[in-house]
């Protein structure tokens, strides 16, 4: 089956078999390999993308789902000399170690902050709950969001 | 790239280089790498802990649309395959060799857990190579599995000549000795512990691609590996499956490790080979449900502990008694992990005078059991430390001062522990009372009082921990059984125009070498850090290596980068010498200058790297060329030591734990960044939180695995874990060149024992067994 989305701002047709989930269609189809896999139950959230500007678990959402839709994915938010402020929080503050569950947290980090007022330390945590990182404790990752969200990081 | 005037040097917090890619996804792990024409793999798994494998019918599944070839074990046997041997002969007390059970890559005969691969179906899709594994029809005749640890030993044989399922009865310390310390002991404080089976889950499950040029005879796995040369040689040695010069082992981005990724495993071995047979690229990916099944797991012991103390509090003797599960197979390192990583480490940061452990290692119908973060370290931790705070709450004194009166003092060192240990340095107590000090331990009754008047139960527990870091001397460790040495390999080449290719044989994977390591050949080089690059992970690109595990990258393999940095000194002095007219004495090096004594005259290194390459003006009968090799082989462990102290707080009617306050004050001896040092802390605590609060293997009484999905084992979410206090004091190491310890795992050793002090203190019984889940902590609190 064809579906037509957008991702990172450019229009792609794929063909695809109708049980392909989205995650595949960007690893796979596209060769986005920034959005990993971690899991098998929608736990990890590696694979979190924005869908029409929403975070979401690429591996939950089937690609016919995403038909019309806008997708933004690791790749899409920034470059190694233009980052996005969360990706540039993330550095600064250590929030990454192995960097498999990075482009999760940075997409989810993102949603957080441009969904949510006042956010905490308790509230980003919360805000974490569908996200695993094995590495650092989450501590950073905590801060580095918290950064964004007070307008402090670059 | 270095902002001006930002520190690089040793001891600067420099922000990851690494981060640039992985922050953009741009990373490169083994399941983003695509060969041309590759075929998937799916592998069939044994759905019985125990089971005779009578025959495998594969006609259905090679009919299925896309299969290409399937192979079971008998072909791989066929081949010349061998099986996937234990790098560590441990011996039993009575001097007799472990009995290892055979491990074939696919199980040929026998199945003995649940998820033991014993077929690979290869297909042009993932979607069809499933399919394939779905029609592959395997008989089984079902046998009692062993499936419980405790009763293992006296349950039905698994193997045969493995009589109780024993692969060893190790020993260590003198028994005699510790028997007449108990016997006039005036106080002896006993405790029944288990330490519970976790399952390590790094993020990234564990790949392979497999690829064979037939044209030349070249092997290349791609593979989710801590340590690729030692994959290769264990491939080659004892694997057969290529001649060591025709295989090549990348480990390129690899998304965590702790402990699982050092085991040479199954999958790898059956997807190399299988690469070479149908001469076409072969990609495995391992879903999670499989990573639960058939990565190792870590820890699970059942132990008996018991400490003698004098009138004056004293420790007098301590005495243990483990029960360790090794799995149904000895892993590459699982037979060392319950004895040498452990028994080793029960004189904690003690003088007890007489210690004796003895551990039987047993086989079960489980997965294997290897490392995972601490590897043997946080067990011994738990033991001494659960005991050291039983002993001062029976006796009723100070936990801080029980401790404090025991401890080796700095002006002991180096100590010999009855465990066969030699201690170089160490300070506990400074680190134990900037830990009191941070967790405002003075200020814990109050607290305590305000968390009653709320209906709630506060308890305050503290680990004081030692570690044993980057096992060494080789030499040492063949004669007690290592199948390796244990140095690390590192080599500095300097380039024509200046830079550094910097090539190490420790592997990062998450711990941030490409900065940690560049920071030190700059600083020991005085090149500018953007001129220095690391290069790892590739067989094919260094020379050898034993990877990264047991903390060991910085105090081994950066200690080979600053063997070979005096190397490269000591040539460029000859050849700075030679330019300014004198002898290579008459010249010193400073800051990447080597600078002509009582003159000032001076060339810098990046002119040496030139002239070496361009030898116009040149020493006669020396080489062109500024590189150089060291093989660093440490002459003893390192002791990273340090407290570590909970707070909790518990709901009573509900049963539900929070931490709410970690403090942890570690001795790494020098710190080569502190940021990534703190990183690895908030790991490690992470880790063991989720161990003391919320992970655990389960087994049921079939072998079949409870815990198989990130649902039903429950690893540490944000909102489980406080903001962490982290803070560090310095005893340098004094036995390798940077005075480094290792910072990997003690995170993961000292918080178990920490919390589990603080919940027991805080409920008031002794007999919570890890993890601290509300319904134990309930029925604790009400006595059942």
């Amino acid at each position: 089956m064809k579906v037509t989305l957008t991702v990172n701002g450019t229009n792609r047709e794929v063909d695809v078999a109708p049980n392909t989930l989205l995650v595949d269609v960007l690893r796979v189809h596209l060769g986005l390999t920034g959005t990993h896999v971690g899991c098998d139950t929608s736990q990890c959230g590696a694979c979190t993308v924005h869908l029409d500007g929403r975070a979401v678990k690429s591996c939950s959402v089937l690609a016919l789902q995403a038909e019309g839709a806008e997708v933004t994915t690791i790749e899409g938010i920034g470059a190694t000399d233009d980052l996005h402020p969360m990706q540039a929080a993330f550095r600064e503050c250590h929030a990454l170690q192995c960097g498999f569950c990075t482009p999760g947290m940075i997409m989810q980090g993102i949603d957080l902050v441009a969904h949510n007022d006042n956010l905490d330390n308790a509230s980003i945590r919360e805000g974490l709950e569908g996200n695993i990182c094995r590495c650092t404790g989450y501590h950073n990752i905590v801060r580095a969001i918290q950064s964004v969200a007070d307008g402090r990081a670059s | 790239m270095i902002e001006e005037n930002e520190p690089t040097g040793i001891g600067a917090p420099v922000r990851r280089r690494e981060d640039l890619r992985f922050i953009t996804g741009k990373g490169q792990y083994t399941d983003d790498i695509t060969q041309p024409n590759q075929l998937y793999a799916v592998f069939c798994r044994s759905p019985y802990a125990r089971a005779t494998l009578n025959s495998i019918h594969t006609t259905d599944a090679a009919n299925v649309e896309g299969v290409v070839a399937i192979f079971t074990g008998a072909e791989m046997v066929a081949d010349g395959i061998g099986d996937l041997p234990c790098g560590w002969l441990v011996k039993s007390k009575d001097g007799s060799d472990m009995l290892s059970a055979p491990h074939p890559p696919l199980a040929a005969s026998s199945v003995n857990y649940v998820g033991e691969p014993f077929a690979i179906v290869l297909a042009e899709s993932i979607g069809e190579a499933k399919q394939g594994a779905e029609s592959v029809v395997a008989d089984f005749t079902e046998h009692n599995p062993v499936a419980e640890l405790a009763t293992a030993a006296q349950s039905e044989q698994i193997y045969e000549g493995i009589e109780n399922n024993l692969a060893y009865e190790w020993a260590l310390g003198d028994a005699e000795a510790t028997r007449t310390a108990f016997a006039q002991a005036a106080h002896i404080t006993t405790l029944e512990l288990t330490n519970n089976r976790l399952i390590p889950n790094a993020i990234e499950p564990r790949a392979c691609v497999g690829v064979y040029e037939a044209a030349s005879g070249d092997y290349t796995l791609y593979t989710t590996s801590q340590n690729p040369h030692l994959e290769r040689l264990i491939l080659a040695a004892f694997v057969n499956v290529a001649p060591e010069h025709k295989l090549r082992v990348v480990a390129p981005d690899v998304g965590g490790g702790f402990g699982s990724k050092i085991c040479i495993y199954a999958e790898e071995a059956a997807v190399i080979w299988a690469a070479g047979k149908v001469t076409r690229p072969i990609k495995w990916l391992a879903e999670r449900s499989e990573s639960f099944l058939a990565d190792t797991h870590g820890r699970d012991h059942i132990t008996t502990a018991e400490l003698a103390l004098d009138d004056m509090g004293r420790f007098t003797g301590l005495r243990v008694k483990t029960t360790a599960n090794l799995g149904a197979y000895l892993s590459t390192f699982g037979s060392a992990v319950p004895t040498y990583l452990y028994g080793t480490l029960l004189a904690g940061q003690y003088k007890t005078p007489n210690i004796y452990v003895e551990v039987q290692g047993v086989y079960t119908n489980t997965a294997p059991v290897d490392a995972y973060r601490g590897a043997g370290r946080p067990e011994a931790t738990y033991v001494v430390e659960r005991i050291v705070e039983q002993a001062a709450r029976e006796l009723g004194k100070e936990p801080a001062d029980l401790r404090r009166m025991n401890m080796i003092q700095p002006d002991e060192f180096p100590y010999e522990t009855p465990v066969a240990l030699v201690y170089d340095t160490g300070n506990y107590e400074a680190s134990l009372d900037k830990a009191l000090e941070l967790a405002d331990y003075a200020g814990f009754e109050a607290r305590r009082a305000a968390a009653t008047e709320q209906g709630k139960r506060r308890g305050i527990g503290f680990a004081c921990y030692i570690e044993a870091c980057g096992l060494a001397p080789s030499k040492l460790a063949i004669e007690l059984g290592a199948g390796v040495g244990l140095y690390e390999s590192g080599e500095i080449r300097m380039n024509p125009t200046g830079s550094v290719s910097v090539f190490t044989g420790s592997h990062s994977h998450g711990q941030g070498h490409e900065t940690t390591f560049a920071q030190v050949v700059s600083e020991t080089l005085g090149i500018p850090y953007d001129d220095v690059d690391l290069i790892h992970g590739d067989t094919g690109r260094l020379e050898f290596g034993l990877g990264t595990y047991g903390s060991r990258s910085i105090a081994v393999g950066g200690s080979a980068l600053v063997v070979a940095a005096g190397k490269i000194i000591e040539k460029g002095k000859i050849i700075a010498g030679h330019m300014m007219q004198a002898s290579a004495d008459q010249v010193d090096f400073e800051n990447g200058q080597f600078i002509l004594q009582d003159s000032n005259q001076s060339m810098s290194i990046q002119e040496v790297a030139f002239a070496s390459y361009v030898p116009a003006d040149y020493p006669e009968d020396l080489e062109p060329g500024l590189t150089a090799k060291a093989f660093y082989d440490p002459k003893n462990f390192t002791y990273p030591a340090g407290t570590h102290i909970a707070e909790v707080e518990v709901d009573i009617d509900t049963g539900v734990t929070t931490l709410v306050n970690f403090v942890a004050v570690d001795d790494f001896g020098h710190i080569i960044n502190p940021m990534v040092v703190d990183g690895q802390v908030h790991g490690g605590v992470a880790q063991g939180v989720g161990q003391a609060m919320l992970e655990q293997g389960i087994y049921d009484e079939f072998g079949q695995l409870q815990t198989g999905s990130c649902m039903d084992y429950c690893m540490p979410r944000a909102d489980d874990l406080p903001d962490f206090t982290v803070d560090t004091t310095v005893t340098p190491c004094t036995h390798n060149p940077l005075g480094v310890k290792g910072c990997g795992e003690a995170g993961a050793i000292g918080s178990p024992a920490a919390i589990m002090n603080a919940v027991t203190n805080a409920v008031g019984s002794k007999d919570i067994s890890m993890p601290a889940t509300p319904e134990k902590v309930w029925r604790a609190i009400r006595g059942e």
